[in-house]
C-alpha cells in the first residue's frame, strides 16, 4: 500500500514505535548533552547579560515546542474528526501533557531569565500573557479528556474543543497585543530584551546560534520520543479496555 | 423557535434564580471590592470599569451550567434533537434566552453600580454600551462550553476552567472600551473589535457548540 | 414509512447489536422485545437519529416522533403550556386531541411538577400527538402506568394505526395491540474474532 494511513493501524503503529524509539531517544539524549554542555561551557558570556543568557538553551526551544505541540494536537484532531483514526486522537492525548509541561518550562525559565534582566519575575508583556493563556488552554484540553469517560465522546469533544480552541488563541494573541500597547507605552524596553529582539539576535547569529540550533534538534527529538512513548501506552490502554469490554461480552 | 424562546423565558422568570441570581451575585462583587481594595476614592475610580466588567462576566459564567444540563436530564433535548428545529437554532436560541435574563438585566445595573466604584462621569454610557456589546459573546461561548460538558455529572467546575480562556478576547476588549472610555480617551477601534469578536462568535459558534451537543446526546 | 437494513449499534464504542433489519409499514406496529442490556434503547436512539449507526441504513427518520425514558416536561410549567410548546417546535397547534386522548382535561391547568408520576407519564405520551409525526418510536412508555392509563395508551396507539401511523414500541407488557413482535436476541453482536483491520483492531 505504502501509504502513511498504513500507520493508523494500532498495530502497525505500535510494532513502528518500538522499532524506532530507541533510536528517537538516543537522538534526543545526544543532541541535548551535545547542546546544553556546547551552550553552557564553550560559548562566551553575553557583553550586557553574563551568564543568564545561557538559559536560553532551555528556554527557546521549549518555547518553540509548547506552540509547535498544539499545532500538532490541532493537526491530529483534524484527521480525527475526518478520517476517523483512532490512534490520531489518541497522539492529540499523548501530547497534551507534553506541550503543557513545555509551555511551564518555557514560563519558569523566562521568570528566572526576567528577574536579573528586567528586575521582575513577571510582566503583563503581550508575550508572556500569550503563554500564560496557552497554559489555560491546554489544562481545559487534558481536564476534558480526563472528565470524559466514553473514549470516542472524549475524542470528539476534545478534538472540538481544540478547534475552536486554537481560533481563540490567535484571538488572544492579538487581543493581547493591543490590550498591552493601550496599558503602557513603555513595553519597548522589555521587547529589545525578548529575545528575537535585535539585541540579542545578533550574538544570537554569531557564537550562540550553532549551540541553540544543536538544543531545539534536541527538545524536537525528545518531543517526538514522549509523544511516541505517551501515544503508544494509550494504545496499550486501549486495548485492555477493548479486551475487558469484550470478556464481559462474552 | 421563538416559542422555544419563550418557553425559557418563562422558565428563568417562574424557577427563580436565572434573573436574580446573577445580579445578586454581581452586586455582591463590587460591594465587596472596595473592603478589599481600600476605600479610597482616587484608587477605586480607575479600576472600577475593570471590576464592573469581571463582575458581569463571572455573573454570566453562574448560570452556564444550567442552560443545557437541565434540559439534557429532563430529556428536553432528545426530544428537540428530533424535532424540526436544527441544534445549531436550538443553540442560538438557549444563548439569546441566556443573554436576556443575564447579559441584558446585567448590563443595565451596571451603571448604577459603577456609582459605587466612583467610575468617573464620562465612563458610564461607555461602560453600558461595551457591555451591551460583549455579553452576548459571553453567553455564546458559554452555550458552547455548556455543550461540551452537558453529558457531566458535575461540570461546573469543568465549564468555568474551559470557558473563561475563550473570554480572554472578549474582557479585554470590552474592558478597554469601557476603560479608555472612562479617562476620556479614544473608544472606537476597541469597540468595533468587540463588535466584530461578537458577531463572529454568533456567526460560527452555534454549529460548534450543535456539533458538541450532537456528540454528547448520541 | 420506516424501513431499517442491516442496522449494527454501537454502546461506547462497543457494537451490541448487528444484522437487525425490518420494514414498518402505515397501520402497522412493531413490538421490540429481548433482555436487559439487550441494547433496545440503543437501538431506538439509533433509528430516531440521536446517534448515528456503525453500519446498516435508516429510511425514514425524518417521520419518526420519539419517547424515550425521559419526557421533557418542565416543572414550571402547566400541562398545556408543555403541549403548547412541543406542539410549537413541531410546527402544530391543536392540543386537545392529545388532552382528550391521554385523559388530561381535568389536569391541563396544573402545574406539571405537581403530577404525579403517571401522569406525568401520560403528559409525555400525549406529546405524541401533538408532534403530528407518523412513525411513533417509543422506549418502554408504560412505565410508571396504572392499568387504566396502559388501555388509555393502546386505545391511542390503535387509533393512531388506524388513521395510517406507525408505532414501533420496545415494551415488556402486553398491550393487547395487533403487533408483530421482534426478538432482539438473535441479533446480539458477537465479539469481533481476531479483527486486524484498521482501527477496528480496537474494539
Amino acid at each position: 500500500m505504502g501509504s502513511i494511513w498504513e500507520y493508523a493501524n494500532p498495530v502497525k503503529f505500535s510494532r513502528t514505535v518500538s522499532a524506532v524509539l530507541p533510536y528517537v531517544a538516543a537522538a534526543a539524549l545526544g543532541c541535548l548533552a551535545v547542546g546544553l554542555v556546547w551552550g553552557f561551557f564553550f560559548t562566551p558570556d553575553d557583553y550586557r547579560q553574563g551568564a543568564t543568557v545561557k538559559i536560553i538553551y532551555l528556554h527557546v526551544p521549549a518555547a518553540m515546542i509548547a506552540i509547535n505541540a498544539w499545532l500538532m494536537m490541532l493537526a491530529a484532531s483534524l484527521i480525527w474528526l475526518i478520517r476517523r483514526h483512532h490512534v490520531s486522537a489518541l497522539a492529540a492525548r499523548a501530547a497534551a501533557p507534553v506541550g503543557l509541561v513545555m509551555t511551564l518550562i518555557a514560563l519558569a525559565t523566562g521568570a528566572i531569565w526576567g528577574q536579573p534582566m528586567w528586575g521582575t519575575w513577571w510582566a503583563w508583556d503581550p508575550r508572556l500573557t500569550s503563554f500564560l493563556i496557552l497554559t489555560l488552554f491546554y489544562l481545559g484540553y487534558i481536564a476534558l479528556w480526563e472528565a470524559l469517560e466514553d473514549p470516542d465522546t472524549a475524542a470528539d469533544l476534545t478534538s472540538v474543543l481544540c478547534l475552536v480552541g486554537s481560533v481563540f488563541a490567535i484571538l488572544s494573541r492579538y487581543a493581547v497585543n493591543f490590550w498591552n500597547q493601550g496599558l503602557h507605552q513603555g513595553a519597548s524596553v522589555m521587547r529589545v530584551e525578548a529575545v528575537t529582539g535585535a539585541d540579542t539576535e545578533e550574538k544570537v547569529s554569531n557564537v550562540f546560534f550553532a549551540p541553540l540550533m544543536v538544543c531545539m534538534a534536541g527538545f524536537v527529538f525528545l518531543f517526538l520520543a514522549l509523544v511516541l512513548l505517551r501515544t503508544r501506552t494509550e494504545i496499550h490502554r486501549r486495548r485492555l479496555k477493548a479486551i475487558e469490554a469484550r470478556e464481559r461480552m462474552a | 423557535m421563538i416559542a422555544l424562546l419563550l418557553r425559557d423565558l418563562k422558565l428563568a422568570v417562574r424557577a427563580g434564580g436565572g434573573f436574580g441570581l446573577a445580579l445578586a451575585f454581581f452586586l455582591i462583587v463590587v460591594v465587596l471590592v472596595p473592603f478589599a481594595v481600600g476605600p479610597n476614592t482616587s484608587r477605586l475610580a480607575p479600576i472600577a470599569a475593570g471590576v464592573l466588567w469581571i463582575g458581569a462576566l463571572l455573573a454570566c459564567l453562574l448560570s452556564l451550567d444550567r442552560m443545557l444540563a437541565l434540559d439534557h436530564e429532563d430529556g428536553t433535548l432528545d426530544l428537540l434533537a428530533t424535532a424540526p428545529i436544527p441544534l445549531e437554532g436550538v443553540v442560538l436560541v438557549k444563548a439569546c434566552a441566556h443573554w436576556l435574563t443575564t447579559g441584558l438585566p446585567l448590563t443595565l445595573v451596571a451603571a448604577p453600580l459603577g456609582v459605587l466604584l466612583n467610575l468617573p462621569q464620562p465612563g458610564y454610557g461607555w461602560l453600558v454600551l461595551s457591555l451591551a456589546c460583549g455579553t452576548p459573546a459571553l453567553s455564546m461561548i458559554g452555550a458552547f462550553g455548556a455543550a461540551l460538558t452537558v453529558g457531566l455529572k458535575r461540570g461546573g467546575l469543568l465549564l468555568s476552567l474551559l470557558v473563561l480562556p475563550l473570554y480572554v478576547p472578549t474582557l479585554i476588549f470590552g474592558a478597554e472600551v469601557a476603560r479608555r472610555g472612562a479617562e476620556g480617551l479614544e473608544t472606537q477601534v476597541p469597540l468595533l473589535l468587540s463588535c466584530a469578536i461578537t458577531l463572529g462568535v454568533l456567526a460560527a459558534m452555534p454549529f460548534a457548540a450543535a456539533a458538541a451537543l450532537r456528540i454528547n446526546l448520541r | 414509512m420506516l424501513s431499517v437494513t442491516d442496522l449494527t449499534c454501537a454502546r461506547g464504542g462497543v457494537p451490541v447489536t448487528e444484522g437487525v433489519s425490518f420494514r414498518l409499514d402505515a397501520g402497522e406496529a412493531l413490538v421490540l422485545r429481548g433482555p436487559n442490556g439487550i441494547g433496545k434503547t440503543t437501538l431506538l436512539r439509533v433509528i430516531a437519529g440521536l446517534a448515528p449507526p456503525l453500519a446498516g441504513e435508516v429510511e425514514g427518520a425524518e417521520g419518526i416522533a420519539y419517547a424515550g425514558h425521559a419526557d421533557g416536561i418542565k416543572a414550571q410549567l402547566s400541562v398545556t403550556e408543555n403541549l403548547r410548546f412541543w406542539a410549537a417546535a413541531f410546527g402544530t397547534t391543536d392540543i386537545s386531541p392529545a388532552l382528550d386522548a391521554f385523559n388530561l382535561r381535568e389536569l391541563a391547568h396544573r402545574m406539571a411538577g405537581t403530577l404525579s408520576a403517571g401522569q406525568k407519564r401520560r403528559l409525555g405520551l400525549a406529546r405524541l400527538l401533538v408532534t403530528g409525526r407518523p412513525v411513533w418510536v417509543l422506549d418502554e412508555p408504560t412505565v410508571s402506568l396504572d392499568t387504566a392509563s396502559v388501555a388509555l395508551f393502546a386505545d391511542a396507539v390503535r387509533a393512531h394505526l388506524a388513521s395510517g401511523g406507525a408505532a414501533l414500541i420496545a415494551t415488556h407488557i402486553d398491550l393487547g395491540l395487533e403487533a408483530r413482535v421482534l426478538e432482539l436476541a438473535p441479533f446480539k453482536a458477537k465479539p469481533a474474532t481476531r479483527a486486524s483491520d484498521f482501527d477496528e483492531a480496537f474494539l
